[in-house]
C-alpha cells in the first residue's frame, strides 16, 4: 500500500500479472480437490467391480487351516479372521454393499427430499406448514433410534436397512431445500418467469431448483460418508447384512473379540470406512468449492 | 372520463382497470397500495403511469399480471382484458394466467440485472420464452431467438446466446429482456421503471427501442416511471398516481401544458431546466402512508393550496376539458398553471 502511488506501469502489470496466476493457480487447485476425491472414488469403485479379477479367494469360504493369518502372509495380503476367511476378498466384495448403501441410499433421500422441500417451498401458506411439520416430526427423533426402531420392525436385512434410511434421513434435504427455495422465489427472474406465463412446475424445476441445488448436492457428499458410517454401525449391532456376507461394520464386529492380538481382523475394514469417508468428504469440498466459484 | 373526445392515436380498448383496490395485509397493518385505480390502455397506445416511488405504481402492474403473492392480497374491483371477453383477470385461474401471460401480456422489470436466472444462459432462456407459447421445431425456434436479438439490437446474437447473463451488461441485458417479453408477440406491454437502473445514455436508447418495437407491431404499452421526462418523451397519454390513487389523467400534451391537479403541477415545476440556476424546486413533505390514509384529499398536506375543506372531503376525478382530461381535485377550476406554483416553493 505504502508504494502503490509510486509504482511505474510496467511495474503495476507485473503485479497484477502475478496476483491473476495466482488466481489462477487457485482456481486448479480447488479443482484438484474434487479430482482427487473423484480419483479416489474411481479406484474404489473399480476395485469393487473387479473383485473377481483382483483375488482369487471367495469371501465366504472358510480355512480352518489359516485362521487369524497376519497381514502380507502369502495368498493372503491383508490376512485371514478367526475361520481363515481372506480379509482382502471381504473387503472388496463387501464394498459393494457399502458403495451400495453410499450411492443408493443417498441418491433417493437426495431427490425425494429436494423434491419435497422444493415443492414445500414454492407452495408455500399452509400447504407448507403442514408439509414442514411432517419433516419436524422426523427429526424430532433420535435419529439413529429411530433407524434401529425401523430395521427392528421390520426385521433386519439389507434391503430394510435402505428402506429405515429412505424414511429418516430425506428430511435433512428437505429443510435445505425449501429454505433455498423460499429466497429464490422472491427473486426477480422468478417473478419475470411467472410474468412470461410459465407453469409453476417449469418455474419450480427450470428455474429455481438450479439455482438451489448446489447445497443439497454438497450436502450429499456429506450424508454420503454418513450412510456408510450408519452402515457399519448398523452391521456393527447386527441389523445390516447378516453373516456370512461381507460388509465393512459387520466385519469390525466380527473382529472385536480379537482386537488385541490380531488388530487387522478390525483395521482393515475400519481403513477401507476411512478410504471411502475421504473420497466422499474431497469431492464435497471440492464440488461446493467449484460451484461456490461459479457464483462468482 | 365524462365526455369528450377520445385522446390522440387511441383505437378501441384494450384493457380496462375499474375502480382496482390491492390491499396487502402486512404486520404493520392493512396497507392501501392500490386504492381505486381506474384506467384504460387502448390499441396501439402508450400510456404513462407516474407517480413518487410508494404510490401504487407497480402493485398496479403487479395486480394486472396477477404477479401479487395472493396470500396477503386482498383485491377488488375490474381488470379486463378485451380480446378475452368480459371475464374479470382478478378471477382468473391459474391455467387462464399461464396462458394469458407471456402470449398476451408481458412485463419487463426495473432491475434487468436480476431479471434473469444467473444460471442459465440468456439464449436457453430466450429459447425457453420462443417455445413457451408456440409449437416450434429446434432450428425455427433457434431463427427466431436470434432474430429478435436481432432486433433489439445485440451484436453478433448467435454468439452471444451463449453467454450468461453476468457476461452481459446491464443495457444488453435490459435489451436481452425485452426481447423475451416480446417473444410470443404479447397485446400488451407493461414496463415497470424499465430504465431506472441504467444511466442516462442507455437509458435513452432502451426508449426509443421500446418506442421502435411498439410502432412495429402495434402493440399497446404501459410505461411506469417515477420520472416524468421520461414519460412525456414516449407517452401518448399520462395517469399521474398519488398514495394509491389517480390524481390526473390526459393526453400528454395537455398535461405538461395544463396541468389541472396540484400534484402534477407541483412535478412538472420539480423538473429541472436547462439553464436554471439556483435550488430545485422539490415539493415539501413526504407521501402519507399508505397504511392511515388521512380523510380528505390525499394531497392536502402537502399542497399549496390547500382548505379546510379539502382536509375533509375526497373527491372522485372531475373532467378538467377536452380529450378525457380530468383530475381528482376539486379546486381544479379554481387553481391555474399560473398562479402560485411559479418559482416559488423551495425547500
Amino acid at each position: 500500500m505504502s508504494t502503490a502511488w509510486a509504482a511505474s506501469p510496467s511495474e503495476l502489470l507485473m503485479r497484477a500479472a502475478s496476483k491473476a496466476a495466482g488466481r489462477r493457480r487457485s482456481v486448479t487447485r480447488r479443482r484438484l480437490t474434487l479430482i482427487v476425491g473423484l480419483v479416489l472414488l474411481g479406484i474404489a469403485i473399480l476395485a469393487v467391480f473387479l473383485a473377481p479379477v483382483l483375488v482369487s479367494q471367495s469371501p465366504t469360504t472358510i480355512d480352518p487351516l489359516h485362521p487369524l493369518a497376519p497381514p502380507l502372509t502369502p495368498d493372503h495380503l491383508l490376512g485371514t479372521d478367526q475361520y481363515g476367511r481372506d480379509i482382502l476378498a471381504r473387503i472388496l466384495y463387501g464394498g459393494r454393499i457399502d458403495l451400495a448403501i453410499a450411492f443408493g441410499a443417498t441418491a433417493v433421500t437426495l431427490v425425494g427430499g429436494t423434491f419435497y422441500g422444493l415443492i414445500a417451498g414454492y407452495i408455500g401458506g399452509r400447504t407448507d406448514s403442514v408439509m414442514m411439520r411432517v419433516v419436524d416430526l422426523v427429526f424430532a427423533f433420535p435419529f439413529l433410534v429411530l433407524v434401529i426402531a425401523i430395521i427392528a420392525m421390520l426385521g433386519p436385512s439389507i434391503f430394510n436397512m435402505f428402506v429405515a434410511i429412505w424414511i429418516t434421513s430425506w428430511v435433512a434435504y428437505a429443510r435445505i431445500m425449501r429454505a433455498q427455495t423460499v429466497v429464490a422465489k422472491k427473486q426477480q427472474y422468478v417473478l419475470a418467469a411467472r410474468a412470461l406465463g410459465y407453469g409453476r412446475l417449469r418455474v419450480m424445476f427450470r428455474h429455481i431448483l438450479p439455482n438451489t441445488a448446489s447445497a443439497v448436492i454438497i450436502f450429499s457428499m456429506v450424508d454420503a460418508v454418513g450412510n456408510i458410517i450408519l452402515a457399519a454401525s448398523l452391521g456393527f449391532l447386527g441389523l445390516g447384512a447378516q453373516p456370512p456376507a461381507p460388509e465393512w461394520g459387520t466385519m469390525i464386529a466380527d473382529g472385536q473379540n480379537y482386537i488385541l492380538s490380531s488388530w487387522w481382523l478390525v483395521a482393515m475394514p475400519g481403513l477401507a470406512v476411512l478410504y471411502i469417508g475421504i473420497s466422499f468428504a474431497l469431492i464435497g469440498d471440492g464440488l461446493a468449492d467449484l460451484l461456490r466459484a461459479g457464483e462468482q | 372520463m365524462s365526455g369528450g373526445q377520445p385522446a390522440p392515436g387511441a383505437g378501441a380498448p384494450l384493457l380496462t382497470v375499474c375502480d382496482l383496490r390491492s390491499y396487502l395485509a402486512t404486520g404493520q397493518g392493512v396497507v392501501r397500495a392500490v386504492d381505486g385505480v381506474s384506467l384504460t390502455v387502448h390499441e396501439a397506445e402508450v400510456l404513462g403511469i407516474v407517480g413518487e416511488s410508494g404510490c401504487g405504481k407497480t402493485v398496479t402492474c403487479r395486480t394486472i399480471m396477477g404477479l401479487m403473492p395472493a396470500r396477503i392480497l386482498h383485491t377488488s374491483g375490474e381488470v379486463i382484458y378485451h380480446p378475452r371477453g368480459e371475464q374479470n383477470l382478478l378471477d382468473a385461474s391459474q391455467a387462464q394466467w399461464e396462458s394469458l401471460r407471456g402470449a398476451q401480456l408481458a412485463m419487463i422489470f426495473q432491475d434487468p440485472m436480476t431479471a434473469l436466472n444467473p444460471v442459465r444462459t440468456v439464449g436457453d432462456q430466450l429459447l425457453e420464452a420462443v417455445n413457451a407459447h408456440a409449437k416450434l421445431s429446434r432450428p425455427e425456434a433457434q431463427a427466431r431467438a436470434i432474430g429478435l436479438l436481432e432486433r433489439v439490437g445485440i451484436p453478433a446474437p448467435a454468439r452471444r446466446m451463449r453467454d450468461y447473463p453476468f457476461q452481459f451488461s446491464g443495457g444488453m441485458l435490459q435489451r436481452a429482456l425485452i426481447a423475451i417479453a416480446l417473444a410470443s408477440s404479447p397485446r400488451l406491454l407493461l414496463a415497470d421503471e424499465p430504465t431506472t437502473s441504467l444511466d442516462v445514455i442507455i437509458q435513452d436508447q432502451i426508449l426509443s427501442l421500446l418506442l421502435e418495437l411498439q410502432q412495429d407491431t402495434g402493440m399497446s404499452m404501459i410505461l411506469v416511471s417515477h420520472d416524468l421526462a421520461v414519460i412525456t418523451e414516449i407517452c401518448d397519454r399520462i395517469v399521474v398516481m398519488y398514495a394509491g390513487q389517480v390524481v390526473e389523467e390526459g393526453a400528454t400534451s395537455d398535461i405538461i401544458t395544463a396541468p389541472r391537479h396540484p400534484y402534477t403541477q407541483a412535478l412538472l415545476d420539480a423538473l429541472p431546466q436547462a439553464g436554471q440556476r439556483g435550488q430545485l424546486h422539490s415539493i415539501r413533505g413526504s407521501p402519507p402512508s399508505l397504511i392511515d390514509v388521512p380523510d380528505g384529499c390525499r394531497f392536502a398536506p402537502r399542497c399549496r393550496h390547500v382548505t379546510d375543506e379539502c382536509r375533509v372531503w375526497e373527491t372522485e376525478l372531475i373532467a378538467a376539458g377536452e380529450r378525457e382530461h380530468a383530475a381528482r381535485c376539486w379546486r381544479l377550476h379554481d387553481i391555474g398553471r399560473s398562479q402560485a406554483w411559479q418559482g416559488s416553493d423551495s425547500a
